[in-house]
Formats: structure tokens, C-alpha cells, sequence
């Protein structure tokens, strides 16, 4: 079995593995580092559960080979802020009840961190565009745009 | 079973030599977003993945000598946000932010799009109607070009012969008198698999049309360019009931299946509206 050593550095932490080819950044996130809030949902790109900020871009870490993260930098849900420091786009989840079941979350936030780094002040248009990829089945979507607007409307502390 | 081989050539001159040692057992991404799927599937075990993503040479988005010029790996992202795009070439602007969902649009590539040959590839109805070049390397480091309309030869069958890559994709600015339009139909608004899409140009003088450009996709085995109705256009003044011969013809040139998207019968009815919506949308 061929394999390849990658290293990639998730969350500011450096991080090795041995793959194969056809292993994704998904299938290392979760399997060999443990970073299981990347989740994995449809493994094909329509549900955007596993997504990751892959060198400042949100992607489908299910799309991504794990090769193709060698020597890349990964942030996650995780890495965008901590329960004692959360980020403000962390805090306006909680606060506008954006998280029901959880399990898209993680790929809400990464696609909403990207896109008001690139737009801080993004209006609703933009943050329904910006989370086109990611899907939510239990709370409809209002309380998460209502989320992302209310991070949006005031400059990060 | 996971014996695939993968490389990463970081310039052409790396590339070049992988594919003359490797052609025959080449597989060629960017992005990935069409194999992995496919990988994960089962339905395609490559030999060797050879990644292009990381040449630069590849990205690029260029105006020059009155032609456009977009390298194959630049990512749909770039091209939806980009200027030179939006300005010369709007219907691929708008092509390209319909394609797929924003996750997919920063890993998948323009030359990625067209060598998976779907018949719902959506950059490819802009690029037929804008009267495209596909430049493409071939082992021994020769270039050859083919026009976009005699690349797809059939359904996700290409020109691309073993060991060959598409490089840039070439366009000529249209003219001051030339415009276009462009719908897709879809089942939502967000990441959609085009159930019918069209891409119109139309050169006009005055009110004649001098010439038309019509591609359809998702309505036969490969994207495809509607001469048929291209002639019924060309040297006419654009009434409504030469719009009516158009939709007419239209729907007897296209062969389209019924899926899980849409019936055959659907798709020929819709397929007959854009078309006239379309037309109207470029000429006003």
C-alpha cells in the first residue's frame, strides 16, 4: 500500500500522519487526529457539515485530499475561539438560539468566520450566500443569518 | 485497493516530465471535487492522481490583445469575483457564482469543469457561446488548440487524449454590439445541478441579428451549441414570431432524459422558455 507522511498544521497545532491517496482531510481530521468537530455528514459536498478555512479558504474537507492539506494551514470550529474565549460569531449562536441539534454548526461558523473576515459588515444577502453550502435540517436558517448579522453589525473585541 | 499514487508537480517543467513517463496512467486533478466523489463511490480506482493545483502558471485570469485568457486551474471562485470576467464576459460571471455552493466554487477549477465533460457543466454554456478555445498540452511538450465546441465529443468523452492537459481556456472580447444572457434552471437557488440551462451571445446591427451563439446543457449527452437555431437567428430582425420558430426548433434539436431533476418532457418545455427569455434579456 502506498502511502505519503503529510503535515498540516490544524488550529495552530502541527500535526503528522501517514495516508494514502485517496484518504481525504476528513477521513485524517477524524480519524487520525481527532478532530471530531469536523463532522461528517454526506461525504460528497452537499451538506457542508465537515466544513474547514483550508489556508484562509472555506472548503469541503470531504473534497479535499488529505495530500493536497500537506504543509496547509486548517482552522476549525475549535480554532476560531474557545468556551472561555469564545468568538463573537460564537457568542451570537448561542444568544440567538442558532444551535439546535449542533451538528452543522461547526461548518456554519467556518463558512460565517470566512466570510466576515473578507466582509465584516456582509448584510443578510451575503451571509445567506456565504452558508449556500452548508445545510441546516432542524432550525430553518432565520436564527443562524440572525446570528451571523448580529456579529457582522459590531466590530469584533 | 488503496495502492492510487499521487503527485504534486509544483511548475510545468515538473509536470511536463511526469506525464511523458505517465501517461497512460495519468489522472489529472485540480481541486478534486469531481474524482473524490467518484473515488469514494467506487466507481473509479485511479492508477495516479496528478494534482496541478499547485502551478501557477495554471491561475490566472488575463486581458490581452482583445482576447481573455483564464488559466485551467484558476478556481470558480476567482472567476465569479472576478473584474476582468464581470466586465467582458458577464453570462460566465454569473455562471460561475451559480455553480455548485461556495465551499465547492474555492476548490473547483474552470479546466476541471470542462475535462469531467457533464452535460451540466456549467461553465461550459457561457464558454460555447463566447466562442472558446480550449489550449491543451500534449506530451512532448507540444500545445494544440481545439475549439470548445469540438471538444465534448459525447457523454463525459472529450478531446483530451492520454497524457494531455488542458492549460488556459481563450475567448475573444466581444464587441460594443455584442451581448448576452444567461439562466440555469435549477431545484433551488443554492447548489444546484442545472435541470436545463442556456447561454445566449447576439451580435446586432440595429435590429437584425448578424450573429447568434445558443448553448444548451443538460439536455443531451454533452453541452452543446444549437446551430439550428443560430442560423434561424442570424441576418433576421428578431420577432416574435421568428422567437416562436426558434423554440420550436430548439426543442426538436435537444435530446434531453428524464432523472430525478426532471422529465424529458419538462426539460424540452423549459429549455424552450429560457431560450426565449434569454434572447429578450440580451436584447433589452
Amino acid at each position: 500500500m502506498m502511502t505519503y507522511s503529510i503535515e498540516t498544521n490544524v488550529n495552530g497545532r502541527p500535526r503528522a500522519a501517514e495516508v494514502t491517496a485517496r484518504d481525504t482531510l476528513l477521513d485524517v481530521l477524524r480519524d487520525h487526529w481527532d478532530v471530531f468537530e469536523v463532522k461528517n455528514g454526506c461525504e460528497q459536498g452537499d451538506c457542508g457539515v465537515c466544513t474547514v478555512i483550508l489556508s484562509g479558504k472555506a472548503v469541503n474537507a470531504c473534497l479535499t485530499l488529505a495530500v493536497q492539506a500537506n504543509g496547509k494551514n486548517v482552522v476549525t470550529a475549535k480554532g476560531i475561539g474557545s468556551p472561555k474565549e469564545p468568538h463573537l460569531l460564537q457568542t451570537k449562536f448561542v444568544e440567538h438560539g442558532a444551535i439546535q441539534c449542533g451538528f452543522c454548526t461547526p461548518g456554519m461558523l467556518t463558512s460565517a468566520k470566512v466570510l466576515l473576515d473578507q466582509n465584516p459588515k456582509a448584510n443578510r444577502q451575503e451571509i445567506r450566500e456565504a452558508i449556500a453550502g452548508n445545510l441546516c435540517r432542524c432550525t430553518g436558517y432565520k436564527k443562524i443569518v440572525d446570528a451571523i448579522e448580529a456579529a457582522a453589525a459590531k466590530p469584533e473585541s | 485497493m488503496d495502492n492510487t499514487e499521487y503527485l504534486r508537480p509544483s511548475n510545468l517543467k515538473e509536470l511536463s516530465q511526469i506525464m511523458a513517463g505517465h501517461k497512460d496512467r495519468a489522472t489529472v486533478i485540480a481541486g478534486g471535487t469531481n474524482l473524490i466523489p467518484q473515488m469514494r463511490n467506487g466507481g473509479k480506482s485511479p492508477e495516479l492522481i496528478v494534482d496541478i493545483g499547485d502551478i501557477q502558471d495554471f491561475s490566472f485570469i488575463m486581458e490581452d490583445d482583445g482576447f481573455i485568457s483564464i488559466g485551467a486551474a484558476t478556481t470558480i471562485a476567482e472567476i465569479a469575483s472576478s473584474d476582468i470576467v464581470s466586465t467582458f464576459s458577464p453570462i460566465l460571471a454569473s455562471s460561475a457564482r451559480e455553480l455548485g455552493n461556495p465551499l465547492i466554487r474555492n476548490r473547483a477549477t474552470i479546466g476541471g469543469n470542462l475535462a469531467n465533460a457533464s452535460p451540466c457543466a456549467d461553465t461550459a454554456l457561457p464558454l460555447l457561446a463566447l466562442d472558446a478555445v480550449i489550449r491543451i498540452l500534449s506530451p512532448g511538450d507540444k500545445t494544440r488548440n481545439v475549439v470548445l465546441n469540438n471538444f465534448f465529443h459525447g457523454y463525459r468523452f472529450t478531446d483530451l487524449g492520454k497524457g494531455e492537459i488542458i492549460t488556459r481556456i481563450i475567448f475573444p472580447k466581444p464587441d460594443d454590439e455584442t451581448t448576452g444572457s444567461q439562466i440555469k434552471i435549477g431545484l433551488r437557488n443554492a447548489a444546484a445541478i442545472s435541470v436545463a440551462s442556456i447561454a445566449v451571445m447576439l451580435t446586432m446591427e440595429g435590429k437584425i441579428c448578424r450573429k447568434a451563439r445558443i448553448a444548451a446543457g443538460s439536455v443531451a449527452p454533452i453541452p452543446m451549441r444549437v446551430s439550428r437555431v443560430e442560423q434561424l437567428l442570424e441576418n433576421q430582425e428578431i420577432s416574435a414570431t421568428l422567437l416562436e420558430q426558434c423554440k420550436a426548433i430548439m426543442k426538436k434539436e435537444i435530446s434531453p432524459i428524464s432523472d430525478i431533476r426532471g422529465s424529458a418532457e419538462y426539460r424540452s418545455y423549459v429549455t424552450a422558455v429560457i431560450l426565449e427569455r434569454n434572447i429578450q434579456r440580451a436584447l433589452s
